[in-house]
């Protein structure tokens, strides 16, 4: 029996990737199913809310704690391919709810985060696999972002989950834990140290000869990939659930 | 300005740290600088693994932060009872104790002091409080010459320069401008360097020593910070390397010392904890080379007359905000700047503070206001990666007090109108307020995928905000289709 069977999960695309970067929530579709859970999408969801809780709008940042406490109190498993959203929303709803004084929707936050897990968490712990049955045979380097071993704290579970991929020549990136610079809209307000930090992580990355860099942040890769691709790098920025969604029949271009 | 009349001490850069400029630029103009790019990514690494050698071998390190934390927090629940009490048991070992509310009073008691000594100069140990208050130049208004001696402090002020890091002060010069400097400026203010002086370190410590040496025998007065204060038995505890603290200390009839209120531990007993946690956080040392611990007078050994100011100066201010009143645990190891990828890259002097790194950007703003422009960018100086938080030995949640102080930036920029970014960030708020709001800018998105079909990505976009991102790294092309319509598409066909 898959260990999927009978788990009902709600997807958290994140509007990122549901905007942006909707290959990355198919894959977790396509992973999660290939496992024997059915999925959902609950389709009131939007937004973690950490684009305007990190730049100091608490206030506009309300609604989506509301709006995800709403879309997703039903179910038992909520699972999103980002660390950093995740962390958000566990790290930060109850805090924004209590900011507002709203201790109903602060108590309603804590129960409905418990029941919130990073794709990687959900795989490893909850359905207790690591070879998910993918195949990537290319050389990949592995960037943990900050948010997802600091704020979610997703350990080395990518880690694992990478290991077991078929045919993956995975490549060691030198200074891994070095921040990539992004910060989401440090981005935009300082984008001069943010460029100069994401230079590095770029050079990091091409010293490893990988043609893949891989995170479980696409916002994260948004800021490494944009500025390796203005370098030419050849190098090109996937999901790590894009790399566990390949299986042998459909090895990417 | 008093150009005309000579000066004691080498003169300070002009300007002022508050009219510094923000943040993105002071930073901008910092990356620029090779030298210090290249020092401050060889020191910070270098100390960074260090430390965490120093950490990981203690078996119980999570359990010594979480000690250093709570006792810190103690102090700070009961500060009012214990700076009585630390009061009453240092003027009962004979240490004659001053308040001071804010930097004028604090610099107005030293020269106080000092002018009753009839001196016109003091020796100083390395403190960051007495920066904090710029007690040099109130010295120097007073007639009184302030000498650093620690050998870094010696460098920046000999340098006409500012301290960039909390511990390595001059982290921003090399061996060969240190050279320059000696030569250049010792023998204008005391015994000159050697004529033939090398760039080699141990001929510029013994130039420094030499230096030094004059101003040690001659003092009658020395300034002291403080690490800690016990409130049970009145100790003063001071953590140095150089020794040049111990010689401070010991040899001037009198010593005044300068301390934050918030430096207090209760017992002696709790010392333990900090003497543990700040070498192995600070200088990744299991043991700092001196350690001087002094409770009061002792009859024919070492200074006679002892005085302690307890600063305010904006403590009680952050004390009284339940978010950022963490803060005030620090105890000024640097880690939290040693680990910091941003600091790695622009050092101290953008933070414009003698707070830098991201202790600077949360302790400078709160114990200053939000009022400057300087004040208001520190806390978006920051990526909130999080390193600082995990290496901090009293566990301060740095990156949450980044976003409390981020949102009080905001409430106060919009107190009164909106701004073009709080209309903005209206705007975003709306989009994710509702599912419904967020499928109808995708399909704007979708548009703008599908016009430009051809292309995975686009380079540089001439317009505010857009040209931030787009100067140096190119953005992916939006899909024509977001996640959401192909999951309705799929929901449809399935049915
Ligand atoms: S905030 Fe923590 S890590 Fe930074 S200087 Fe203070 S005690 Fe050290």
């Amino acid at each position: 029996m898959a260990p999927g069977t009978g788990k009902r999960v709600a997807l958290f695309a994140t509007c990122i990737n549901d905007t942006m970067f909707p290959s990355t929530p198919k894959a977790v579709v396509a992973v999660l199913e290939r496992l024997g859970c059915s999925v959902e999408f609950p389709t009131d969801q939007t937004c973690c809310g950490q684009m305007l809780t990190n730049t100091g709008y608490f206030k506009q940042a309300l609604p989506t704690v509301k709006t995800y406490v709403k879309a997703f109190e039903q179910y038992d498993y909520i699972v999103g391919p980002s660390g950093s959203c995740v962390g958000a929303v566990r790290h930060q709803h109850p805090m924004l709810a209590r900011h507002a004084g709203d201790e109903g929707l602060a108590k309603a936050s804590e129960d409905v985060i418990t029941r919130t897990y990073d794709f990687t968490e959900f795989l490893v712990d909850v359905l207790g696999v690591t070879d998910v049955g993918a195949y990537f045979p290319h050389r990949v380097t592995y960037h943990p972002t900050c948010h997802s071993v600091r704020v979610a704290k997703v350990g080395d579970r990518p880690m694992r989950l990478l290991e077991a991929v078929r045919g993956i020549d995975l490549r060691p990136l030198p200074y891994s834990d070095q921040c990539c610079g992004f910060g989401g809209t440090f981005s935009v307000k300082n984008p001069d140290v943010s460029v100069a930090m994401g230079a590095d992580k770029a050079h990091h990355v091409m010293e490893t000869g990988a043609e893949y860099l891989v995170t479980g942040d696409n916002a994260c890769l948004m800021h490494i990939g944009g500025l390796l691709h203005r370098m030419n790098a050849g190098i090109r920025t996937i999901h790590l659930a894009e790399i566990l969604a390949h299986t042998d029949a459909e090895v990417p271009a | 300005m008093t150009a005309t009349i000579p000066r004691l001490t080498p003169a300070p850069p002009p300007g002022t740290f508050l009219g510094m400029p923000a943040f993105p630029r002071a930073a901008k103009e910092a990356l620029e600088n090779q030298q210090l790019r290249k020092n401050l990514r060889h020191v910070t690494q270098t100390i960074r693994a260090k430390r965490s050698t120093r950490a990981e071998e203690v078996e119980n390190w999570e359990d010594l932060r979480t000690a250093g934390e709570q006792i810190k927090n103690r102090v700070g629940r009961h500060l009012d009872q214990y700076l009585l009490q630390a009061e009453k048991a240092m003027t009962e070992a004979g240490i004659t104790v001053h308040w001071a509310r804010d930097a004028d009073e604090a610099n107005r008691i030293i020269v106080e002091i000092a002018r009753a000594k009839d001196t016109r100069e003091i020796v100083k140990i390395k403190s960051m409080v007495t920066q904090e208050i710029d007690l040099n130049e109130a010295l120097e208004e007073a007639g009184i010459a302030a000498w650093e001696t620690d050998l870094a402090e010696l460098i920046v002020q000999l340098g006409h320069d500012r301290p960039s890091h909390i511990l390595v002060p001059a982290i921003h010069r090399n061996r060969s401008e240190v050279r320059e400097i000696f030569r250049e400026e010792m023998g204008l203010w005391g015994v000159p360097a050697p004529e033939d002086l090398s760039d080699d370190p141990p001929d510029l410590a013994g130039a420094a020593r030499a230096h030094l040496r004059e101003k040690f025998l001659r003092a009658k007065v020395a300034v002291s910070g403080g690490n800690f204060i016990v409130a049970e038995t009145g100790s003063l505890v001071i953590v140095e390397s150089e020794g040049n603290g111990r010689m401070c200390l010991t040899l001037p009839q009198t010593l005044i010392s300068v301390v934050g209120i918030e430096k207090l531990v209760p017992t002696f007993e709790d010392l333990e904890v900090f003497l543990r946690l700040l070498p192995r956080s600070s200088t990744a040392e299991r043991m700092n080379p001196y350690t001087s611990i002094w409770t009061g007078v002792t009859p024919g050994d070492g200074p006679q007359d002892l005085h302690v100011v307890l600063l305010d100066n904006g403590r009680t201010k952050v004390l009284a905000d339940p978010v950022g009143r963490e803060a005030l645990r620090c105890i000024r190891c640097s880690a939290c700047m040693n680990v910091c990828p941003v600091y790695e890259r622009v050092g101290g002097h953008a933070y414009g503070s003698v707070y830098p790194g991201p202790i600077g950007a949360i302790l400078t703003p709160m114990l200053r206001g939000l009022d400057s422009d300087v004040d208001k960018s520190l806390p978006f100086a920051s990526t909130l990666c999080g390193a600082c938080n995990d290496v901090c030995p009293v566990k301060i949640p740095i990156s949450d007090i980044l976003v409390h102080l981020r949102n009080k930036v905001v409430e106060k920029k919009t107190a009164k109108h909106p701004t073009v970014e709080s209309t903005i960030f209206g705007g975003v708020g709306w989009v994710m307020a509702k599912g419904w709001h967020l499928a109808l800018v995708e399909q704007f998105a979708g548009l703008a995928g599908k016009a430009m079909k051809k292309q995975s990505y686009i380079g540089p976009i001439p317009l505010p905000v857009a040209i931030a991102w787009t100067r140096s790294r190119d953005i992916p092309v939006p899909p024509e289709q977001s996640f959401r319509k192909w999951w309705a598409a799929r929901e449809e066909e399935g049915k």
